[in-house]
C-alpha cells in the first residue's frame, strides 16, 4: 500500500529530474565541459591566448613520454604519498590509540580532546599561512630550524630547501606536519566504535599495549584506514600549493610534482597544449589509483562480511 | 564528540584508574605504571608543542621591529612590543577588504553548495532516478579531478562571462565543486531516512517539494550544518583556482593576498609574519567556535 502511495503520486507529480537540474547544469559548465576541452588542447601545440593553435595529435604525449621532468615528476608523487599517506597513519594510529586508550582514561577525556585539537590545527590553516611559515622554519639565512640548530652550536647547518639532496625530505616533513591530524581525528573517532569489553578481555589475558593495539585496535577500525588512505592518496597525488610556496619545484627541479609541472607549462611556459596533457595523465592516474583502492576496499568489507 | 568521549572513563577499570598508589604487594607494579602514563603524556604534549612551535614563533616575531629582527634573530623576544610589522603589512595589503571578499565567497559557497547538494541527493536518494549510481559516480570523479585540468578552460571561461577577477567567478566554481562532493554524502544519508516518514507525509497530501522542505531539511539538518561549516572552511583555505581567477587585489582572498606578497623581496619578513597572523586569525577563530562541529565532520565523511 505505502508504494501504491508514492507511485499514484509519480503519475501527477513533477518528475524527481528536475532536482539534478542545476546540479547537472553546473556540472556541466564547471566540470565537464572544461574538462573536455583540457583534453581538446592537449591535442595541440598552443601558446594560449590569442595564439594560434597548431594541431600535434598525440604529440604532447609521446613528448611526455621522453621528458625527464615529467618522470622525476611523478617519481616524486611517490614521495608525496610517502609523506601524505604513509607516515602520518602511522603515527596517526599510533597518536590515537595513544590518545583514546591511554590519556583519554588516565587523564580524563579533556586531556585527550585538547590534544587532538592542537594536532588538528594545521589542518584548518591556510595553505598560504602555513607555506609561508614553513618557508621562514626553513629558511638558510635566519630560519627557525637553523637558529635553532645555531644556538647549539651546529656553524653549517644544511640549506634544507637549497640542496636538491634533502629539498624533497624537507617538503615531506612539512606535509607531514599539515597531514598528521586528519587521521588522528579519523581513528580517534574510530575507536568509539570499538567495544571496550575487547580491550578488558585482552588486558585481563594479559595482553600488553602493543598486542592489543595489533589484535583489536587495527582490525576494528580497518575501514576508517582505508578511508584515510584514499582521500589521502588522492590528495598526494594533487599536492600542489606547498610546492609552490616552499620550492617552486627547485632546486635543479628535485621536487617537480606533476600538478607543479603543468602549472609551469600553463602560466610560466606558455606551453598549454603540453600542461593539458600533463593535468588529463594525471586525472588518469588518479582515477586509476583511486579506482583500485576503492576495489580493495569493497573486497575487504565484503570479506569481512562473509 | 568531546561529549560522546566523556562516557569512555567509565569503563575504565579500578586499577588503572589509581596507578602509583604504593599500597599492598602491587605496589611496584602500579608505580611503574604511575610512571608510564605521566611519560606517555609528556610524549604527546612535546609532540603537540612541537606541532605548534611554528605558529608560537610566528606570533612572537610579528610583534617584533624589522631592525630588531635582523639583529637579534628570529629566536629571540621582542625588544619592545612593536605594531610596525603590522602597519607595513596593512599599508600594502588591503586587508579589510580581502576579508569581507573571503567571507562574501566562503559564506556563498558554504550555503549555496550545501543547498544544491541538498537539492540533487534529493533526487538521487529519495526519488531514486534511474542511472543515479553513474550520477554519483561522476560527482565522486570531479571530487577526485585534479584543478589542473580545469583551470585552462576556467580561465577562459571567466574572462569569456565577465566575471574573472571578481568574486563570482570563485562562488560559482566552487559551489558546484563542493556540491558535488555533498551530494554524494547526502545520497547515502537520504537513504537512511525512514521511508514510513516521507509515505506519512505523502499520504498527507504533502507534493515531492513540500516533502524535501518540511520532512528532509529538518531531518538532515545536523549533517547539513557540518557540510556548511566544512564547505566554509575548505573554501576559505582554497588557493590553486582563486590564485589564477584573482590576480586583481580587489577580488582577493585573504591567503591570497598573503601568498601574492609572499613573491616580493622588498617586504620584510616580520610584515610577512604579521600578515600569517592576521590571515590565520579568521580560521581560528572559527576553528576554536565550531571545534566539535569540525571534528564531527570529519568523521561523517569517513564513516558514509
Amino acid at each position: 500500500m505505502t508504494t501504491l502511495a508514492l507511485r499514484r503520486g509519480r503519475t501527477r507529480q513533477h518528475s524527481y529530474w528536475w532536482y539534478l537540474v542545476p546540479m547537472i547544469i553546473g556540472t556541466l559548465a564547471i566540470v565537464l565541459v572544461p574538462f573536455g576541452m583540457n583534453v581538446w588542447y592537449s591535442l595541440f601545440q598552443w601558446k594560449g591566448g590569442l595564439a594560434p593553435m597548431r594541431w600535434y595529435g598525440l604529440g604532447n604525449y609521446v613528448d611526455l613520454l621522453a621528458d625527464a621532468q615529467f618522470w622525476q615528476a611523478f617519481g616524486n608523487s611517490v614521495f608525496m604519498i610517502v609523506g601524505i599517506v604513509v607516515v602520518p597513519t602511522l603515527i596517526g594510529l599510533v597518536l590515537a590509540a595513544m590518545l583514546f586508550d591511554h590519556l583519554g582514561r588516565e587523564f580524563g577525556p579533556r586531556v585527550a580532546a585538547t590534544l587532538r585539537a592542537m594536532y588538528y590545527l594545521p589542518q584548518i590553516l591556510p595553505i598560504a599561512v602555513a607555506g609561508f611559515v614553513w618557508s621562514w622554519v626553513l629558511a638558510t639565512q635566519n630560519g627557525l630550524l637553523n637558529s635553532v640548530l645555531a644556538a647549539f652550536g651546529n656553524t653549517s647547518p644544511p640549506d634544507w630547501l637549497g640542496n636538491p639532496d634533502i629539498a624533497i625530505l624537507a617538503v615531506m616533513l612539512v606535509l607531514v606536519w599539515l597531514q598528521i591530524g586528519y587521521p588522528v581525528v579519523v581513528f580517534m573517532a574510530a575507536l568509539q566504535r570499538v567495544d571496550p569489553e575487547l580491550y578488558e578481555a585482552a588486558s585481563l589475558d594479559g595482553a600488553g599495549w602493543w598486542r592489543r593495539f595489533t589484535a583489536i585496535t587495527l582490525p576494528q577500525i580497518r575501514p576508517e584506514v582505508f578511508v584515510v588512505v584514499i582521500t589521502a592518496t588522492v590528495g598526494a597525488l594533487k599536492v600542489f600549493a606547498p610546492i609552490l610556496i616552499l620550492t617552486g619545484g627547485g632546486p635543479e627541479g628535485s621536487t617537480v610534482v606533476p600538478s607543479y609541472y603543468s602549472y609551469r607549462n600553463f602560466f610560466e611556459l606558455s606551453k598549454v597544449g603540453y600542461g593539458s596533457a600533463i593535468a588529463t595523465v594525471m586525472s588518469i592516474v588518479i582515477f586509476v589509483i583511486a579506482g583500485v583502492l576503492m576495489w580493495l576496499q569493497r573486497r575487504d568489507a565484503e570479506g569481512k562480511d562473509a | 564528540m568531546s561529549a560522546v568521549l566523556s562516557t569512555t572513563p567509565e569503563t575504565t577499570t579500578p586499577d588503572t584508574a589509581r596507578p602509583g598508589r604504593p599500597d599492598g604487594r602491587h605496589g611496584p607494579r602500579r608505580r611503574k605504571r604511575g610512571v608510564t602514563r605521566w611519560i606517555v603524556l609528556a610524549v604527546a604534549v612535546a609532540f603537540a608543542l612541537l606541532m605548534l612551535a611554528p605558529l608560537l614563533l610566528l606570533v612572537l616575531n610579528a610583534f617584533k621591529s624589522g631592525a630588531d629582527y635582523s639583529a637579534h634573530g628570529p629566536l629571540s623576544l621582542p625588544e619592545r612590543f612593536s605594531t610596525e610589522a603590522f602597519q607595513q603589512y596593512l599599508s600594502l595589503v588591503d586587508y579589510p577588504r580581502a576579508l569581507v571578499n573571503s567571507v562574501v565567497i566562503s559564506g556563498l559557497v558554504a550555503v549555496l553548495g550545501t543547498a544544491l547538494a541538498l537539492v540533487t541527493s534529493y533526487g538521487i536518494g529519495i526519488g531514486r532516478i534511474r542511472g543515479r549510481t553513474w550520477i554519483l559516480a561522476v560527482f565522486l570523479l570531479a571530487t577526485m579531478l585534479p584543478q589542473e585540468s580545469l583551470i585552462y578552460p576556467l580561465f577562459y571561461g571567466a574572462q569569456a562571462t565577465g566575471t574573472f577577477n571578481t568574486v563570482w567567478s570563485v562562488v560559482i566554481v566552487f559551489t558546484v565543486l563542493q556540491a558535488a562532493f555533498g551530494t554524494y554524502l547526502l545520497s547515502s544519508v537520504m537513504s537512511t531516512i525512514p521511508q514510513s516518514l516521507l509515505e506519512a507525509a505523502a499520504l498527507d497530501g504533502a507534493g515531492r517539494f513540500r516533502i524535501l522542505w518540511s520532512v528532509v531539511f529538518p531531518v538532515l539538518r545536523p549533517t547539513l550544518s557540518v557540510l556548511v561549516v566544512f564547505f566554509f572552511v575548505w573554501t576559505w583555505n582554497e588557493f590553486y583556482i582563486p590564485l589564477v581567477l584573482l590576480t586583481d587585489q580587489s577580488a582577493q582572498t585573504v591567503p591570497i593576498a598573503l601568498a601574492t606578497l609572499q613573491g616580493q623581496n622588498s617586504i620584510n619578513l616580520t610584515a610577512l609574519n604579521a600578515g600569517s597572523l592576521l590571515s590565520l586569525l579568521p580560521t581560528l577563530v572559527f576553528f576554536l567556535v565550531f571545534q566539535r562541529t569540525l571534528s564531527r565532520g570529519v568523521t561523517v565523511g569517513a564513516v558514509k
